[in-house]
């Protein structure tokens, strides 16, 4: 293999492969946001929810958590949503392409993941809090609001970053229905350019430095969050 | 005892019944706490004390009994009632229950703006005055981590007096601190006490409690096994339960002089 041979063709393919950063980025952010929107209130209902409400929470997570998120992918995309969109109803919202499908599989089942993270972190907190808020006169709700959750979230922070990198990954597998990010143009770069090596090698560059970036983000907002006197274990 | 008759006491439970995981944990506890008055509960861990307390304004639901605020029987199922009763009853917990996240200002606010509406200004203000009267003015700012065990609680206490109590429930408030911060905190509730704050105390500060109540209530097994003044209860010649266990508790504690003063009274 001549390696200069292949740091040029990287050269020439890193503008499009850059392309393909776009739509990785948007998978992520999307299936971030919604994953933190269903998580918070699922992860709520788990710990506090009477027992119906504690069941149906628990087999949404272990359906999201249990089913390969490839084989979601092809559910959603060639099944769900083919049929909804066809719907009247549904006519014309472009719930048919390959992206729509993608964030909502990434979304939900890091929804499941994400309800986890903060489950654990609402469980962690010392339950005299809760006890505390309520002899103020508070209702579960104001208490939940004002008093857990700005205390969980804060303690989600390391387990999101991790599930920000695990799901960054994941989206690698949005190539499969068609959504052009990094993988789709690696595959599609490789087999015009024949240097497969050389474009693999790019990719996961490429992954790598989003991981870093996300990761680092996340630790630099973790400590402008953090409480005075509250650190972590072990920490200075 | 005359004046007691005569007025409607502010909080009041009749028959209150609590059963836990097969244990009777109370078992037909009645008392009244009149307008001003101080009554202090005493007896072995396990006795009920904490979860009488707790029972009181419904961060425990009794299994029987009724809880009455200034005559007024309150609706256990009605969940707005239950909010509106915790609102006028205190509640100082053994290990303070600080929110950790705020600051001591604003453990101290944060109900005042939630469950009052009051504007972040005004409850500002309250708050900062509540915390001078507990004297911490000069802690306003500090995050629970950053304060001693005393200054905790003194918060709390703070927290609570903002909402402008009618009667307060203390649960062991100095049995998580370290000897030589207690003092802060009973001077505190002893300010308390002498400004006519309805209040009643779970504690094993035995001396300190008989110079401020008006009446120990001795449990035991769910029951209030014995009631009375703190010098009735605790002459040497009484032979109740409740000498007998503080003289247990003052040799324990080596507190002995101190309490053979005490019991002579």
């Amino acid at each position: 293999m001549d390696f200069t041979l292949a740091y040029n063709a990287a050269h020439e393919a890193l503008p499009y492969m850059l392309g393909g950063v776009v739509w990785t980025v948007g998978l992520i952010v999307g299936a971030m946001l919604l994953g933190l929107a269903f998580g918070v209130p699922l992860a709520v209902l788990h710990v506090y929810g009477p027992w119906p409400v504690r069941r149906a929470v628990s087999t949404y997570v272990w359906l999201f958590r249990g089913i390969p998120i490839l084989v979601q992918m092809y559910i959603f995309y060639f099944g769900l949503l083919a049929w909804l969109s066809g719907l009247p109803l549904f006519a014309g919202l472009g719930l048919d392409s390959p992206f729509v499908a993608a964030v909502l599989v990434l979304g939900l089942t890091s929804s499941a993941y994400q309800s986890q993270i903060f489950r654990g972190a609402i469980q962690s907190l010392h339950a005299g809090q809760l006890k505390a808020a309520r002899a103020l006169g508070m209702t579960d709700a104001q208490a939940i609001r004002s008093i857990i959750l700005p205390q969980a979230l804060r303690l989600s922070i390391p387990g999101w970053s991790n599930e920000y990198s695990i799901l960054l990954k994941d989206s690698a597998l949005a190539f499969t229905i068609g959504v052009v990010e990094i993988m789709a143009r690696m595959r599609a770069i490789a087999s015009t350019t024949h240097e497969p090596v050389s474009m693999t090698f790019l990719a996961g560059i490429i992954f790598f430095v989003l991981t870093w970036v996300g990761v680092k983000a996340l630790n630099i907002l973790e400590s402008r969050v953090r409480i005075a006197g509250y650190t972590r274990q072990g920490a200075a | 005892m005359a004046v007691e008759l005569e007025t409607t006491p502010v909080l009041e439970a009749r028959a209150l019944g609590k059963t836990l995981g097969g244990n009777r944990v109370l078992d037909a506890v009645s008392l009244a706490l009149p307008k001003g008055c101080v009554k202090v509960l005493i007896g072995p861990s396990g006795a009920g004390k904490s979860t009488l307390l707790q029972c009181l304004n419904f961060l425990i639901p009794p299994d029987s009994g009724t809880i009455s605020l200034e005559g007024r029987e309150v609706n256990a199922k009605s969940k707005r009632e239950l909010c509106a009763l915790r609102q006028q009853v205190g509640m100082i917990f053994q290990d303070f229950n600080l929110f950790d996240h705020l600051s001591a200002l604003e453990n101290v606010r944060v109900a005042l703006m939630k469950v009052k509406g009051m504007s972040k200004l005004d409850a500002g203000e309250l708050a900062l005055a509540e915390l001078a009267r507990v004297g911490l003015a000069d802690k306003a700012a500090l995050y629970p981590a950053n304060l001693s065990g005393g200054q905790k609680q003194r918060v709390a206490i703070a927290r609570a007096l903002a909402m402008d109590p009618k009667v307060m429930l203390l649960d062991e408030p100095t049995s998580a601190l370290d000897p030589e911060l207690i003092g802060e905190v009973l001077a505190v509730i002893r300010d308390l006490a002498q400004n006519g704050m309805t209040m009643i105390m779970a504690t094993h500060q035995i001396s300190f409690s008989a110079s401020l109540a008006d009446e120990f209530l001795f449990m035991e097994k769910g029951r209030v096994i014995e009631a009375g003044s703190p010098a009735e209860l605790l002459r040497r010649d009484s032979g109740s339960r409740t000498k007998a266990f503080c003289a247990k508790i003052s040799e324990l504690t080596g507190e002995a002089d101190d309490m053979g003063g005490e019991c002579k009274v």
